[in-house]
């Protein structure tokens, strides 16, 4: 087998080997990050041309100009599938996980280069036909980032719903195989390319974060890529694995037997672990994070690692708690619900762990250390409003409320972007070479905290008082009109913190030519990645095999010459 | 920087516990028998997720300040953890969650498992795109069968379901585009859709379920105070999700026999 180190024996010359198709883990990882980055600022536009439609329905934009009912549902979907798919899975995972996974563990590049490549311009190809859904007749499809049949399965259900529906599918199922791909190389990688050393316990809280996430998306995905074909031919084929016999618009269609409910379970068999997916890396970089900027161990390194396992494992048997109201059986509510209950005790753990590390700590407060309390703290918001959800009696009135729009984007929406909010403050330094701004960092991040709880607290307020979600106004219902006036509050609060990303661009594009060079390792980090120079050369260690003698996160380790201690320091720099 | 973030999340945790507890914003009152339980579980939840929030968050802020970086600062302790702490709260995170989880069961197996009363009313709830139809037996309490084969949804009412007009059970069968039910009775409902997923969410009386199509669901509940109620979709359907509206009327028992004896006799 051709193991990664000859394969990067010589670096590739000419600008599409190196930049374009590259096998370089680095480059590669840079790829998923633009790629994210361009994403976030598509949904995030949506997002807004949302929220103005919902309290000045009237407003004809640049650009779009009427919303109409069904094209606010398009925004809807397009919004969260976007944001759920090429920013939450992409950034953290194919992003920061491949080009630091690998550096990590002491390796040279992934396990299987040319698969890495594959997965990239895969999931580049899935992006494409997602925002093409956009531009064929009918438009964008109308059924929500969760696609429930008979909604997705019927072209004639409403607009949208014909070539645009395909094409959304179809972009999943592509997306699916991606994130295939990258799972099989992320997994092979940590068990196979670890440095001299480097034992399971002496990985970076990172790398069991990406190492857990790809054991997800290794199940998870193949789960989703085989409903979408069914429901590809519920639409095409005429199958009927999700149609029962219906009538819509007055016709009958040619469906019959299919259960609705069936895709609901397929749906959430992967759509809960997705929301891991796209948490676990954040909890990893917070993790690192914390301690590098408390000057501290981490507290509790294998109370992490067994939390993040057991998230995991139970992450596979709760897909239940979305669908208490469905028709599913309602003996299976006890079992979901208590599962749930019980997937809450190790992100509690997680929770107190966070705050153990920064007790007696000596904290620095740079960019990333922010951001990495933010996570925390919309982690903690977000978190505890699982408890309400995950019983059934009070989902019979939150479900479907503003009540879970507000839970699942603090917790997996937002606190996911602060995840990548800090790692990219963190180790931009490391990929370019240059310092970001600290100044507008801190702006961004002040802006940004506020912002996002102005926007997302209201929205459990609306959700208890009754406010039913995916809804494009909210007029038609009487205490809903009620409930407008704090809707007009949100939509501000939206502007205010979108226009402040403007920021975050500003200085992350001036910083990659103008800011400060860094040096090798700027925050005086413990793990391999900052041992190696800035940016790192092509095999990551210029030709030398680290060799791993200390934990992650040894800091303040007393006797010791610095106040950390580097993971391949020699053995006698540490009183251990 | 210390200052600042412990200024901002204290901020942020004073607000948003002020608005939950002024309840500025809260549930409506409640007009059904189940409310009385479900609001206090509610309330239970919330005071005891609330103390977490709260604590974590006061903590939060406090630690980034407290132990700051600066001149005289003690040195970070060197400490990898404390596994009799971490077996403490995992324990303890787990009777609250599992307790709480347990305490609130009882209620929704009620709901479900336990047969509606022998004297219950009965309705059926039928969700299309984009409307709500009730449908009433009559005094033979049996419903008639339908069929999509004649089901004319722009005809709207009896047409729409798709009603077997020539069965004996079609008679008296009424259907009406506004819920009435009887207050303190216990209501039967079968929820139906005939196109695409709804859901039928009344705020009011603490009750939602989805209608699925090819399915018929049981629930069971009762109105205790008179009054109008909203009902509001909750399952994206389609365009018209947003103002897939309608009303329940829960009226004395008098006037709701005489507003089905008025239907019957608009029938004939
Ligand atoms: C810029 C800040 C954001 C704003 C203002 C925002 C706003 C919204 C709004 C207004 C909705 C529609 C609610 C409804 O009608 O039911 C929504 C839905 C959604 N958002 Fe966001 N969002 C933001 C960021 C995010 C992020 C970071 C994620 C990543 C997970 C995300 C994921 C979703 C999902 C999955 C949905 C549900 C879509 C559906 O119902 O099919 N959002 N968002
Ligand atoms: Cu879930
Ligand atoms: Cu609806």
């Amino acid at each position: 087998m051709a193991t990664p180190a000859t394969i990067h024996a010589h670096a590739p010359q000419g600008f599409i080997r190196k930049y374009i198709f590259s096998l370089d883990h680095k480059v590669i990882g840079m790829q998923y990050f633009f790629l994210a980055l361009t994403a976030v600022f598509v949904g995030m536009f949506l997002s807004l041309l949302m929220r103005i439609h919902m309290v000045w329905p009237a407003a004809v934009l640049p650009l779009v100009g009427e919303i109409k009912p069904e094209t606010y549902l398009s925004l809807l979907t397009m919004h969260g599938t976007i944001m759920v798919f090429f920013v939450l899975t992409t950034a953290p995972q194919g992003g920061f996980g491949n080009y630091f996974l690998p550096i990590q563990i002491g390796a040279p590049d992934m396990a299987f280069p040319v698969l890495n490549m594959l997965s990239f311009w895969t999931t580049f190809v899935a992006f494409v036909v997602i925002i093409a859904a956009f531009f064929v007749t009918g438009g964008a499809p109308l059924h929500g980032w969760t696609g429930y049949p008979p909604l997705s399965a019927v072209q004639s259900a409403g607009p949208g719903e014909g070539l645009g529906a395909d094409l959304w599918i179809t972009s999943i199922a592509i997306f699916c195989i991606a994130s295939l791909m990258g799972a099989l190389n992320f997994i092979t990688t940590t068990l196979d390319l670890r440095a001299k050393g480097m034992s399971l316990m002496r990985m970076p809280l990172t790398v069991w974060s990406w190492f857990i996430t790809a054991i997800l998306g290794l199940l998870a995905f193949g789960v989703l890529l085989s409903a979408g074909i069914l429901l590809l031919m519920d639409r095409n084929l005429g199958t009927s694995f999700y149609v029962p016999l219906i009538v819509v618009n007055g016709q009958v269609l040619g469906h019959k037997g299919g259960s609705p409910l069936l895709w609901q379970h397929l749906f959430w068999f992967f759509g809960h672990p997705e929301v891991y997916i796209a948490i676990l890396p954040g909890m990893g970089v917070t993790s690192q994070i914390l301690s590098t900027f408390s000057r501290k161990p981490i507290f509790g390194y294998k109370a992490m690692v067994y939390a993040m396992l057991s998230i995991g494992l139970f992450g596979f048997m709760v897909w239940g708690h979305h669908m208490f109201m469905s028709g599913m059986s309602p003996y299976s509510a006890f079992a979901f619900s208590i599962l749930t209950m019980c997937i809450g005790v190790p992100s509690a753990i997680k929770t107190f762990n966070w705050l153990g590390t920064m007790h007696k700590g000596r904290i620095r407060f740079q960019t990333p250390m922010l951001y990495a309390i933010g996570f925390v703290s919309l982690f903690v918001s977000g978190g505890l409003s699982g408890p309400f959800l995950a019983q059934p009696v009070l989902d019979i009135q939150l479900h479907d409320t503003y009540f879970v729009v507000g839970h699942f984007h603090l917790i997996m929406g937002v606190a996911a972007i602060f995840g990548i909010f800090a790692a990219t403050y963190y180790w931009f330094p490391k990929m370019f070479g240059r310092m970001m701004n600290e100044t507008l960092g801190r702006i961004h991040f002040f802006i940004t905290l506020a912002g996002t709880y102005a926007i997302f607290m209201p929205m459990h307020y609306l959700g208890m008082a009754g406010q039913t979600r995916r809804y494009s106004q909210f007029t038609e219902v009487a205490y809903q009109a009620k409930l407008i006036p704090l809707q007009t509050f949100i939509t501000y609060a939206a502007i205010i913190t979108i226009s402040a990303q403007l920021i975050f661009v500003i200085n992350l594009f001036w910083s990659m030519f103008k800011g400060p060079k860094a040096s090798d390792n700027p925050w005086q980090s413990t793990t391999l990645e900052w041992t190696t120079a800035t940016p790192p050369p092509h095999d990551n260690f210029g030709g030398v095999t680290p060799v791993v003698n200390h934990g992650p996160y040894e800091y303040a380790v007393p006797g010791a010459p610095r106040d950390y201690v580097m993971q391949t320091d020699p053995v006698s720099a540490s009183a251990h | 920087m210390g200052l600042a973030l412990l200024g901002l999340i204290w901020l942020i945790t004073f607000v948003s516990t002020y608005f939950f507890v002024a309840k500025t914003w809260w549930l409506p009152p409640g007009a059904a028998e189940a409310a009385g339980f479900i609001d206090h579980q509610f309330a239970l939840t919330f005071v005891l997720m609330g103390i977490i929030f709260v604590a974590a968050q006061l903590s939060l802020g406090y630690f980034a300040w407290r132990y700051r970086e600066h001149a005289s600062a003690a040195p970070a302790q060197y400490s990898h953890g404390n596994g009799r702490l971490e077996i403490v709260w995992t324990v303890l995170t787990a009777i609250l969650f599992i307790g709480l989880n347990l305490m609130g069961s009882r209620v929704w197996a009620s709901q479900r498992f336990d047969p509606p009363a022998a004297d219950a009313v009965k309705v059926e709830v039928t969700g299309m795109q984009f409307a709500w139809y009730f449908r009433y037996p009559g005094p033979d309490g049996h419903f008639a069968p339908t069929s999509v084969k004649l089901m004319d949804p722009s005809a709207g009412g009896e047409a729409a379901l798709g009603i077997v007009t020539s069965d004996p059970d079609a008679k008296d069968d009424i259907v009406t585009g506004t819920m009435y039910l009887p207050v303190d009775r216990e209501i039967d409902v079968s929820l139906r859709s005939v196109d695409v997923i709804h859901s039928f969410f009344v705020p009011s009386l603490r009750f939602k379920q989805d209608t699925v199509p090819g399915l018929n669901i049981h629930m069971h509940f009762r109105p205790t105070v008179i009054g109008e109620y909203e009902i509001a979709c909750a399952e994206l359907c389609g365009l018209g999700h947003y103002k897939m509206h309608g009303m329940v009327h829960v009226v004395s028992q008098e006037d709701f026999d005489k507003w089905l004896a008025a239907r019957e006799a608009e029938k004939q």
